[in-house]
């Protein structure tokens, strides 16, 4: 029998990487916030890799840091090993990526939602969510109980309806062996949000001491470790290695005999898989002309025998995935502990919603995640801390937080989502970001803190020392563009051993900064007053110095971009009686309902000319 | 902008000129009911029972005064030029005939349509492309035959073909590129600098080219500012007669303008030439002549092209040398006339001072051929295909240079060895010029200039 259980300003549905940004954030900005989870031992669970970070997803989560979210703190808590990736590729694309040991992340983030006032965690299936008379949401478990809430996000994952393949054996599941949340699904299609299935995949987990490490290639941390965190100052230390394999001619042969075993190809799946993150029989059979792929075989915790094979998720019987397994250098004798499968999901066509990750149709209502149809932990934290922080914006009565997509990776995560929707799990890249020289992983604090701060977010301790270090950076920068330096003897044996030019006269600092092939390292011999900074402090100035002409030109294009950006759309606007536009232009504003004609520019199918009669449209309106 | 204020429109839209056949052209959603106004087919058939590409031959009357007898062409929206219904009335012709047609077709309550208006009615329904419609707008303003062929060729697509080309390059490396640094776990190769560089430089000169289309797709277009100079008594007025002669049938008068110089267009291999006459340019005491002479100095600083006329047979004088001068820094030809008489001239002084030097006869018409190839080398529009597309405007030829900048930008970087991620933002930054250049990309400033192209808004 229904029962009522309680009120509250926000509900969040799931205790996943979203769900956890979100409810901490709404808890942290004063919302009475409850947080549901399936089982209270899957929360912060990682179900794939044991690793948070990498290209472009590294900035999101200095980006959540940054502005006051938890993922960049309990992953450096947690970090076994880390390294920055793509050194050497350029400042745009340094990513940080940190094996973490997953139980412990777990078990970390638990403890942090059970410790936050405001927040109750509670385990519950969630199985109705509607709208009640009064604009509250009511949410029911699958005990009956009746909550209300103001605000509700929906951060589902890959439990709802979740089904898991493994070769011809199907069974409805969550990820690792959880319930699935069964009736959610009609409940939300009531609300004539568009679902449709999504699928991804994890590869095997196998036993340690089966492996032959002999041949296999070591790969160690950085040293120093840099933390993802602007409030981690604890060192953290390297204490576990990954290894680095390769799978050969017999691996492919072994799955391209057993290809028709696999449910995605013989068309069991319906679940579209993510491009960016493709099974190994994926990779074989897409790329087939390549020889070979590598896997990284990667511990998933201090206190686990547990090795996660990076790079061959597959879908295939296990008997195959043990045969193809032990083709492998360094694997011929591996014993599997958790077998790989594929895990097809429900998840929402996220045009429905607007750049505050809100239901344009269903006031109050929020989605986040993976249920958004993104791929990722890091990916769901950044839609969950604005989902949750917008969800409590609403009940609070203040204005909505937007990020747009020259301020963030998340901002443009989410203009990505709500614009071009997600044809299959949506993954951050760098190469997504047209402003990827401004939105840099060494200064999202300077782009995300000051708006955390506003919202209420970051703490007098930490904005202190966020404008320490901002002051550290402007002093910096004016001496490097002060210091001359006279052309010694000294100086000039430095620039010609780095293969650069001698100087003749006095050279400023900033000057020899901006030569590709000098740093501040090299430079330390010949620069005695220089002062005692944090490395970060050196680091995002000498990237100022050295890439300031693309910075410079990538800010006015930003300049540009906000221009059509400021351009507001009104809601619930009916295109088709905007004539002049093309009907797919039409139909499709109509679903997506942009909030900006920037924003309407974006979307693939509405052309300059529909752009052009939208602002004829527009500036007629104000007249009229 | 809804259906009740799109004002439906009417204009003749074959050239006014007497000629065969002339079309009135009615675009709008009363096209049909406005046409009909003015319209009864022999049938007995009315317009509206037409489907789309269906026609009726009939009259036009005005009230009920027949006019002329006409084929109506009744296209649907959005099957048609502009993307909206349309009535074609096709009539005899005849200037005044179609005048009337159209008064009466105004008078059942069509507006007259603005210059370029089908095109950018075109363009806002979708149903050309922004080069296209600048092609379009092109072609109707094209004098020259090759401009109308360059046109054309906008028309069916071939700059933006060509744009495509340098496009897909510059995307394909830096996609190479960007999945290099975004998937450092998959082994994928590295772009080489040296590689990078060499498609960096194909792309930099294929801008180059494109972008030197620009001046002689203008000159094609919009003609060329040519002063005819020389001391009396050279041959100016039979050379001028010469040129304007052989291609007297499409000679243009400029009747009207108040540039009263400028007293004919030519056209020569081609290339619209808007000749004037000059006086001399020597020094004089005559107040009236010191005029002419003053004008004439101005007129040869504004020329684009000068052709300096000098009498073979005789010797160089202070006049000679002192217009010589004047044109030093202008694309001058040196017309050497009087080919026919023995020559008493300095070649070499005259093939030292000009980029080309040609002998002609103007009274016997030799030599024009080399004068027609003389100037195509110096305008550039020699080698110019138009068939393969050029730049047409203004907004163009920026969007081309922007993107050239770019990848210019980004070689150096190569070059420069800075990170790769600096050189993929340049290349990016190409790439979206030349979007902006096909207008497959809205910014705010090619909206502008589509704005201020077709002057929308108003």
């Amino acid at each position: 029998m229904r029962y009522e259980a309680g009120t509250y300003d926000v509900a969040v549905i799931g205790a996943g990487h979203a769900g956890i940004e979100a409810a901490l954030a709404a808890a942290r900005l004063g919302c009475r916030t409850c947080v549901f989870t399936i089982n209270m031992d899957a929360v912060g669970n990682c179900p794939c890799n044991p690793s948070i970070g990498g290209t472009a997803k590294g900035h999101l989560v200095r980006e959540i840091d940054a502005l006051g979210g938890e993922m960049g703190r309990t992953a450096d808590e947690a970090t076994i090993q880390s390294r920055m990736l793509n050194l050497g590729k350029g400042p745009a694309v340094h990513s940080l990526r940190a094996q973490i040991d997953r139980r412990e992340y777990g078990k970390i983030m638990k403890h942090k939602l059970e410790l936050q006032p405001n927040l109750h965690l509670k385990q519950a299936e969630i199985v109705e969510i509607a709208p009640e008379e009064d604009g509250v949401w009511r949410v029911v478990t699958r005990m009956d109980a009746v909550y209300r809430a103001k605000t509700v996000v929906l951060a589902t994952g890959t439990f709802l309806a979740g089904k898991i393949y493994v070769g011809d054996v199907s069974y409805e599941s969550g990820p690792d062996g959880l319930f699935p949340a069964k009736f959610l699904s009609d409940s939300l299609r009531k609300l004539n949000l568009r679902l449709r299935r999504f699928k991804t995949g994890t590869p095997a987990r196998v036993l340690k001491s089966s492996i032959d490490y002999r041949d296999l290639e070591v790969q160690k941390g950085d040293e120093p470790v840099v933390p993802f965190s602007y409030d981690t100052e604890k060192p953290i230390r390297n204490k576990a290695v990954c290894h680095i394999s390769w799978t050969n001619e017999e691996t492919k042969r072994i799955i391209l005999a057993n290809i028709h075993r696999s449910p995605l190809f013989s068309g069991m799946i319906e679940g579209v898989g993510p491009r960016y993150c493709p099974s190994i029989e994926d990779k074989v059979v897409r790329f087939s002309e390549k020889k070979r792929h590598q896997l990284f075989i990667e511990p998933c915790g201090l206190d686990t025998e547990e090795m996660y094979l990076q790079g061959m998720s597959s879908s295939l019987p296990e008997d195959v995935q043990l045969a193809f397994y032990h083709s492998i250098p360094g694997l011929e004798h591996v014993v599997i502990m958790r077998s790989a499968y594929a895990i097809e999901y429900d998840c929402v066509d996220p045009q429905q919603m607007g750049p505050t990750l809100e239901f344009q149709d269903c006031p109050g209502l929020y989605g986040a995640g993976q249920f958004n149809g993104s791929s990722g932990y890091e990916e769901a934290a950044a839609q969950g801390i604005v989902a949750g922080i917008n969800a409590a914006l609403k009940v609070l009565g203040r204005e909505p937080l937007i990020l747009d997509r020259a301020s963030s990776y998340i901002g443009t995560l989410v203009d990505d989502l709500i614009t071009k929707g997600a044809s299959d799990p949506y993954r951050m890249m760098t190469s997504r970001s047209e402003y990827r020289l401004v939105l840099r992983q060494d200064n999202a604090d300077e782009r995300m803190t000051p708006i955390g701060r506003k919202l209420g977010l970051i703490s007098d301790e930490r904005w202190e020392r966020f404008q320490k270090k901002e002051q550290m950076k402007k002093r910096e920068l004016e001496r490097a563009e002060k210091t001359v330096f006279p052309p010694s003897e000294a100086l000039n044996h430095l620039l010609v051993s780095h293969e650069t030019s001698a100087v003749s006269t006095g050279v400023k600092l900033a000057e020899l900064l901006r030569r590709p092939q000098l740093n501040y390292e090299i430079l330390a011999p010949v620069d005695p007053g220089r002062p005692d900074l944090p490395a970060a402090v050196f680091e995002n100035v000498e990237i100022e110095i050295k890439y300031e002409g693309y910075i410079k030109r990538q800010k006015a294009d930003i300049a540009e971009m906000r221009r059509l950006e400021e351009r507001r759309l009104p809601e619930h606007t009916d295109y088709t009686q905007v004539v002049g536009l093309r009907t797919e232009a039409q139909e499709k504003l109509n679903r997506i309902q942009p909030a900006s004609v920037g924003q309407a520019s974006r979307i693939s199918g509405v052309s300059p000319a529909d752009i052009s009669v939208l602002l004829i449209w527009l500036s007629r309106r104000r007249e009229g | 902008m809804s259906q009740q204020n799109t004002k439906t429109i009417a204009a003749i839209s074959t050239p006014q000129a007497p000629g065969g056949i002339g079309i009135v052209r009615i675009s709008g959603p009363m096209a049909r009911k406005f046409a009909q106004a003015v319209f009864t087919s022999r049938s007995g058939k009315k317009l509206e029972e037409l489907r789309g590409y269906q026609a009726l031959y009939g009259r036009v009357h005005d009230g009920d005064e027949t006019i002329d007898e006409a084929i109506a062409l009744n296209f649907i929206a959005p099957a048609s030029f502009t993307g909206e219904d349309v009535v074609e009335l096709s009539c005899h012709g005849g200037l005044y005939l179609m005048r009337r047609v159209l008064k009466a077709v105004f008078a059942a309550g069509a507006v007259p349509a603005g210059p370029g208006e089908f095109t950018r009615r075109a363009f806002l329904n979708g149903k050309i492309g922004l080069t296209e419609a600048e092609s379009v707008m092109q072609l109707i303003g094209a004098q020259g035959e090759q401009a109308a062929r360059a046109a054309l060729a906008g028309h069916d697509g071939a700059l933006e073909r060509k744009i495509v080309k340098i496009r897909e390059t510059l995307i394909r490396t830096a996609a190479h590129l960007s999945a290099w640094a975004d998937y450092p776990e998959e082994d994928i190769p590295e772009v080489g600098g040296d590689a990078l560089a060499q498609t960096l430089v194909r792309a930099d000169g294929e801008l180059d080219d494109l972008l030197r289309t620009f001046d002689a797709g203008r000159a094609l277009r919009e003609g060329v500012n040519t002063v005819i100079a020389g001391r009396p008594n050279v041959g100016k007025s039979t050379l001028m007669n010469l040129l304007a002669g052989c291609e007297r049938s499409i000679v243009t008068q400029y009747a009207g303008t108040t540039r009263d110089v400028v007293e004919d267009t030519v056209l020569l291999g081609g290339i619209p030439l808007r000749l004037a006459d000059t006086a001399g340019i020597h020094l004089t005491e005559d107040p009236v002549e010191r005029l002419g002479v003053q004008r004439a100095r101005e007129k040869l600083e504004q020329a684009q092209l000068v052709l300096a006329v000098f009498d073979s047979s005789q010797e160089l004088n202070g006049e000679d040398i002192e217009l010589t001068e004047a044109v030093s820094s202008i694309p001058a030809v040196a017309v050497v006339n009087k080919s026919d008489l023995p020559p008493k001239i300095d070649m070499e002084y005259l093939q030292s001072r000009y980029r080309s030097v040609v002998t002609v006869s103007a009274l016997s018409g030799t030599g024009l051929k080399e004068l027609e190839s003389a100037v195509s080398n110096l305008l550039q529009t020699a080698n110019l295909d138009p068939s393969e597309g050029i730049l047409f405007t203004e907004r163009q030829r920026d969007a081309a240079r922007k993107a050239r900048d770019c990848v210019k930008e980004s070689l150096r970087a190569v070059k420069q060895g800075m990170t790769l991620d600096a050189v993929t933002v340049s290349m990016e930054g190409a790439v979206s010029a030349l979007l902006e250049l096909t207008g497959e990309r809205a910014t705010e400033a090619v909206v502008d200039s589509v704005f201020s192209h077709f002057c929308v808004g108003k």
